[in-house]
């Protein structure tokens, strides 16, 4: 199996520190004012913190001490001092409060965004786009990588933010004391980061390599617990654990490495603070003793404070690098998705509700079941309206979906208004590709699709889909009451159009047997009604939605033949003055087709009615009769 | 349930148990550094003496690296702990779902196993560690610093006391609330992710129905959802923080004026006040760093709850006492089999089955959505247990076999059947890992998948996708077909396999098992009259018993439900081609 390199490149490293910026400037531009408040507020809590230090500093010297020496009791000058502090208390309580809980919203906003513009970017997306990638990872980017952005925008920004403040702050008020000794702060500091960049860089390589082998254990897994009756049916579940136990020893080994370096950091920090203390105490005491730079015993008691204070942000911010790194890596996710280049249309003409007046169509809001196509030319002005009948035309089609396997070849054919059009042939001859034309989930190479002699390209993807209804033979519902399942073919359908339709299906009687008839609950695809039962609400959906023109590709394939007997009434009245297109490979389903394509190889090899196919002897012929070339 | 988990650590113990003694161990340098500093003021800078200084200095760069070594060592081994007990418990839990029957599987969903298998287990690794490391190092420098406080001054430590009684109380009233919300919150972020499932896997219906604004809109709702509730969550997690802060400068303040007093009236030294100062930060840090712990845990103690019902879920078919290895024949007896799913729902789905099938037989079963045909194949491999009666196979009861020999005879190719990633030919080896590439290709040309496979590029080298997607419906029911061929079982089960199957190649396939295995006793559940007519006997099931037994003319003669179902297919009155097959 070719599996990906699980070391992480320069090139992934690369981007995805471009994808931090892209988030960053999405942050900063939906949240300028909450952002630039949170920071104000921040500034505000470390002064506010920084009082209180200096108090704690000065509360012995400047208050105790006087009044030991004194034998004062006037508590007097104390009490003032303390009233004071009390307020900076306050005002750091209510700005940390306030800052944190501005961070909350704009935490949240931030992932509500995020998600929200995954999904509707999604949407647009074409249907090459869910062909070609597995459901799972798109599935774990709204889940996974979303939740990473969550740690870094709740948790880190505003803890860099304060580290950062408070860091200045303690750093002009150290410059102020001792230049030298703000020197040799610095040089620690240096020696600091020069290790946390270390530690976060081969902590950041076996992270990378821990979010992709978390992604081969739970891709596995997903694939196992999937097909797990398939193990047992094979008997195959030693070398499921083989293969699992391997996938799982490569995610241990990352990481507990990932999680070392992580955990590391912060002792490593600590300590480096700890010896950058005694070299101040060391260098400053020498200064001190000589009084050589005007350097105060207290001072530098002060200054070693200071020094204690400075260490402490650097620590906590090299904490947060994990984070950072993961949210990268999830962010780069993301915006690969929001990058997909979306469905492409360029199309103009529209699908309109019409009425004729003498002669004449034209435009109206109410559902007449007459429609029209709307054209605008821009090049005079003007508008016409052409009456949809349903005419489909494939013109000389060619179509592949990768450039190296051509699938279908010189498609040609003509539904006529009202028409059925069968497709026939062995599994892979492209009968469910043409069906992927004719509403446009993939785009044709070469040569030209019309609907009532109008090139397909140049109507409107959405008003071309609204005019044709589908039911594929993998039936797919929603969560929600089997009621709002069919109105998913009409939103504002009526409870009597909801039930006319399910007659039509033949649907009614099943549906009235459920716990809660029409509103029973469906959950999971429909996992608690059978593949048949799915297949008539599927062909509900498809009636209510009273569309011009049909593709019914295997749509009754799991319901059995006598069920089906019955669904064919309906279906023969839904089909009823509609141009219909059918897959299937019952003959009951296909026999009374005004015109029956045969497949092959991706061209149409036959093409006749039921009975001039049969007369022709050739592979229809064989198809249904079971009788083998060479038998 | 805790001590479940626990025992998994297994191999790693020794790193889980070294963790909190290289925390204990850094947490002491920790104490005997602000001493070390203290000293280093007092008596080196304010008396002026250059030689403690250094020397102070000197045991505090001790300190240091002892501190240093632990905190690596603790941070390594408590990685190691952690990621280790993750590797176990996927690894437990993995290895028993394959224990699984497919009760057990049924009674779990797929869905749910990954979710335990993944989330779960990585809640429980973080909190772990979380455990392992903050969990010894806050009670730890909590511990210690308040017995510092108390023999500096047992009466000024009263005030801690009443901080801490401050800050459990709001503890207890808002935690149970943050998991309360937090558990809510949980519960719609399901509901969002079967939202996001859904349009990922039904693309095409909304795209059919242009319903993309409308599905955009379905999930901004559940999205604020997530967002309202997080927001209400987090909102009380916020409290906190200034709650601790408010707590730490009620105590700092406290402690300042009355220490000032005991100053004044000489019951407190300067030193003693100062170091006071310091112990009320260590000690509200603790506290601070100990409901983060608490917090972390209980949000995992759902996942682990979800775990351990995996771990201890027991696998409702397994051998018996002494297995029989081998399979005589593939013969197969129902005798009076009753059989429902849930021992408490009250109708049987399959009631008072009798059914002898001879050795080399070929089977047809026919019957509407809902009769139970798959229920009835499923118990001659004992996928189900019967619930009365009995089934036997080479004239022994199905569960005195191993059930690994019995399922190796009787091969099953499911209605809903998977391909796994990996190569075609590596795929058909599930059959038999030591077939050979001529026996594989045999298989398929059998199933009739060679066909196809000859056309692909790779030809059997050709990489299946995860799922199958790669391939089309009918060329995976026929890859299905040669996997469970290469068995060579002695009893072959086609439940429904060749639906997407054209009519001309389910009768090839059909005609090959006739000629290549005709010692295979085959049962065939199918939907079209055409793939099952030619059987040697024909078995009609409607509602969960047998209604008819025969073969195709004798069924057409008697039996109503078959003749309508022939009637439907064939089209009474105009078609007539199957009864030409069946002249032919």
């Amino acid at each position: 199996m070719p599996r990906p390199n699980r070391r992480a490149s320069k090139e992934e490293m690369k981007a995805s520190v471009g994808s931090l910026g892209r988030l960053f400037k999405i942050l900063f531009t939906t949240y300028p004012i909450q952002l630039i408040a949170v920071v104000v507020l921040i500034i505000i809590s470390v002064f506010a913190n920084v009082q209180g230090t200096l108090f704690i500093q000065h509360l012995v010297d400047d208050y105790i001490v006087p009044m030991v020496k004194n034998h004062s009791r006037d508590f007097g000058p104390l009490a003032a001092a303390m009233l004071k502090v009390v307020r900076f208390y306050v005002i750091g309580i209510v700005a940390t409060y306030t800052y944190n809980l501005i961070m909350v919203y704009v935490g949240q906003g931030m992932l509500r965004k995020m998600r929200g513009a995954m999904f509707e970017h999604m949407e647009k997306l074409p249907i090459r786009y869910f062909d070609t990638h597995a459901h799972g990872d798109i599935m774990s980017t709204y889940t996974n990588d979303i939740d990473t952005l969550r740690q870094m925008v709740g948790q880190s920004i505003p803890q860099i933010i304060n580290s950062a403040m408070t860091i200045i702050m303690v750093f002009i008020s150290m410059i102020t004391l001792s230049i030298p000794l703000t020197i040799v702060t610095l040089l620690m500091v240096g020696v600091m980061l020069v290790v946390t960049a270390n530690l976060a860089k081969l902590s950041g390589k076996y992270f990378m390599q821990q979010q992709k082998d978390i992604a081969a254990v739970n891709g596995n897994i997903e694939e196992m617990m999937n097909g797990q009756k398939v193990v047992k049916v094979f008997n195959h579940e030693e070398q499921a654990i083989e293969k699992f136990t391997e996938l799982n020893e490569q995610l241990f080994d990352s990481a507990s490495k990932a999680n070392s370096y992580a955990n590391i950091m912060m002792p490593a920090n600590a300590q480096i603070g700890n010896v950058s203390y005694v070299i101040v105490a060391v260098v400053g005491g020498a200064l001190a003793l000589s009084g050589a730079t005007g350097l105060t015993l207290g001072k530098l008691v002060s200054f070693l404070t200071f020094n204690k204070s400075f260490n402490m942000p650097i620590n906590q911010v090299s904490q947060q690098f994990n984070f950072i790194i993961m949210a990268m890596a999830g962010a780069s996710r993301i915006f690969a998705l929001l990058d997909e280049e979306p469905e492409v249309d360029d199309g103009y003409v529209m699908l309109v509700n019409a009425k004729e007046e003498n002669g004449q169509l034209t435009e109206t809001k109410e559902h007449t079941g007459l429609w029209a196509w709307k054209h605008y030319h821009a090049a005079e002005g003007t508008t016409t309206y052409q009456k949809l009948t349903g005419k489909i035309t494939f013109d000389d089609v060619d179509f592949s979906y990768n450039p190296d396997k051509q699938i279908l070849h010189n498609i040609t054919l003509f539904g006529n208004p009202g028409e059925k059009i069968a497709f026939v042939g062995a599994t892979g001859a492209g009968k469910t590709t043409i069906m992927n034309l004719i509403n446009r989930f993939y785009d044709i190479e070469d040569g030209k699709i019309r609907y009532d002699d109008i090139n397909v390209n140049k109507i409107k993807k959405a008003d071309l889909r609204r005019s044709l209804g589908i039911v594929l033979q993998d039936t797919h519902l929603f969560t929600g009451t089997v009621a709002e399942n069919i109105r998913y073919g009409k939103l504002d359908a009526t409870d009597e159009e909801v039930i006319s339709a399910a007659k039509l299906a033949n649907a009614d009687g099943f549906i009235r047997k459920l716990p809660q008839g029409y509103d029973t609950k469906l959950t999971g695809d429909g996992a608690n009604l059978s593949q048949g039962q799915r297949q008539l609400l599927a062909i509900a959906r498809a009636a209510i939605a009273d569309p011009p023109a049909l593709i019914l590709d295997e749509a009754t394939s799991s319901i059995d033949t006598r069920t089906e007997k019955i669904v064919q009434d309906g279906m023969d009245k839904l089909m009823h003055g509609r141009t219909t297109f059918v897959i299937a490979h019952r003959l009951s389903t296909i026999r009374n087709s005004d015109c029956i394509m045969v497949m092959e190889n991706g061209r149409i090899i036959e093409r006749g009615n039921h009975d001039e196919l049969i007369a022709e002897g050739g592979k229809y012929y064989q198809l249904y009769t079971g009788k083998i070339v060479n038998a | 349930m805790v001590s479940k988990l626990l025992s998994r650590v297994r191999e790693y113990t020794k790193y889980a148990i070294a963790t909190p003694l290289f925390m204990l161990l850094e947490v002491a340098m920790e104490m005997v550094i602000p001493l070390l500093m203290a000293s280093i003021i007092d008596k080196g800078i304010n008396a002026g003496d250059m030689n403690h200084i250094l020397i102070v200095g000197a045991e505090m760069l001790v300190a240091a690296g002892i501190g240093l070594f632990a905190g690596i060592m603790g941070g390594k081994c408590g990685a190691y702990a952690s990621a280790g007990l993750a590797k176990n418990l996927r690894q437990s839990m993995f290895e028993r779902i394959q224990t699984y029957s497919f009760a057990n599987i049924d009674k779990f969903s797929s869905n749910s196993l990954i979710t335990r298998l993944t989330t779960d287990v990585t809640n429980v690794q973080n909190a772990f560690q979380m455990l392992l490391r903050m969990g010894t190092r806050a009670p730890a420098s909590l511990i210690v610093a308040v017995i510092m406080t108390i023999t500096i001054s047992p009466k000024l430590s009263t005030i801690y006391l009443t901080a801490v009684a401050i800050l459990t109380v709001i503890l207890v009233i808002v935690m149970p609330m943050t998991h309360k919300r937090f558990k809510m919150l949980f519960e719609r972020y399901d509901a969002m992710n079967e939202r996001v499932q859904e349009n990922v896997s039904a693309v095409r219906v909304v795209k059919a129905y242009v319903r993309e604004d409308h599905e955009i809109d379905k999930f901004s709702e559940a999205n604020q959802n997530i967002y309202r509730l997080s927001v209400r969550a987090e909102r009380l997690i916020v409290i906190m923080m200034p709650t601790m802060m408010a707590a730490v400068y009620t105590c700092i303040m406290l402690l300042s004026w009355n220490g000032a007093k005991m100053i004044v009236d000489s019951t407190l030294t300067t030193g003693e006040l100062t170091s006071l100062l310091s112990y009320c930060m260590n000690i509200l840090m603790s506290l601070m760093m100990l409901s983060v712990v608490f917090v972390m845990i209980m949000m995992s103690t759902a996942s682990a709850q979800r775990i351990v019902e995996v771990l201890d879920e027991e696998p409702s078919i397994a051998n018996g006492e002494h297995p029989i290895m081998e399979v005589a024949d593939g013969s197969i007896d129902f005798n009076h089999v009753n059989f429902k799913y849930n021992a408490s729902s009250e109708d049987n789905v399959l009631s008072d089955i009798d059914l002898h099938i001879k050795s080399g037989e070929t089977v047809g079963i026919l019957g509407g959505t809902g009769s139970a045909k798959t229920s009835l194949v499923n118990l001659i491999s004992r996928l189900y247990d019967v619930t009365d009666g009995n089934i036997e196979v080479g004239g022994v009861d199905v569960r005195n076999y191993d059930v690994e020999t019995l399922r190796d005879q009787v091969s099953v190719v499911l209605q809903k059947n998977v391909l796994f990633s990996g190569t075609i030919l590596e795929n058909l080896r599930w059959g038999d890992p030591n077939a050979t590439e001529e026996e594989c290709k045999r298989a398929c040309e059998m199933a009739c998948a060679d066909e196809f496979i000859d056309k692909m590029p790779d030809g059997y080298n050709t990489y299946i996708e995860q799922g199958g997607t790669n391939v089309s419906g009918g060329q995976r029911q026929r890859l299905c077909i040669a996997r469970a061929l290469l068995k060579k079982p002695k009893v072959l089960i086609l439940d429904d396999s060749t639906s997407a199957v054209d009519t001309a190649t389910d009768a090839k396939i059909r005609k090959a098992f006739r000629e290549v295995i005709p010692g295979t006793t085959k049962l065939i559940i199918a939907q079209r009259v055409s793939s099952v007519q030619d059987a040697d006997r024909i078995i009609v099931m409607d509602d969960g018993k047998i209604n008819g037994i025969g073969t195709h003319e004798e069924l057409l003669a008697n039996n109503e439900i078959y003749r309508d179902v022939y009637e439907s297919q064939t089209g009474a009155g105009t078609g007539d081609f199957d009864e030409k097959e069946v002249d032919a």
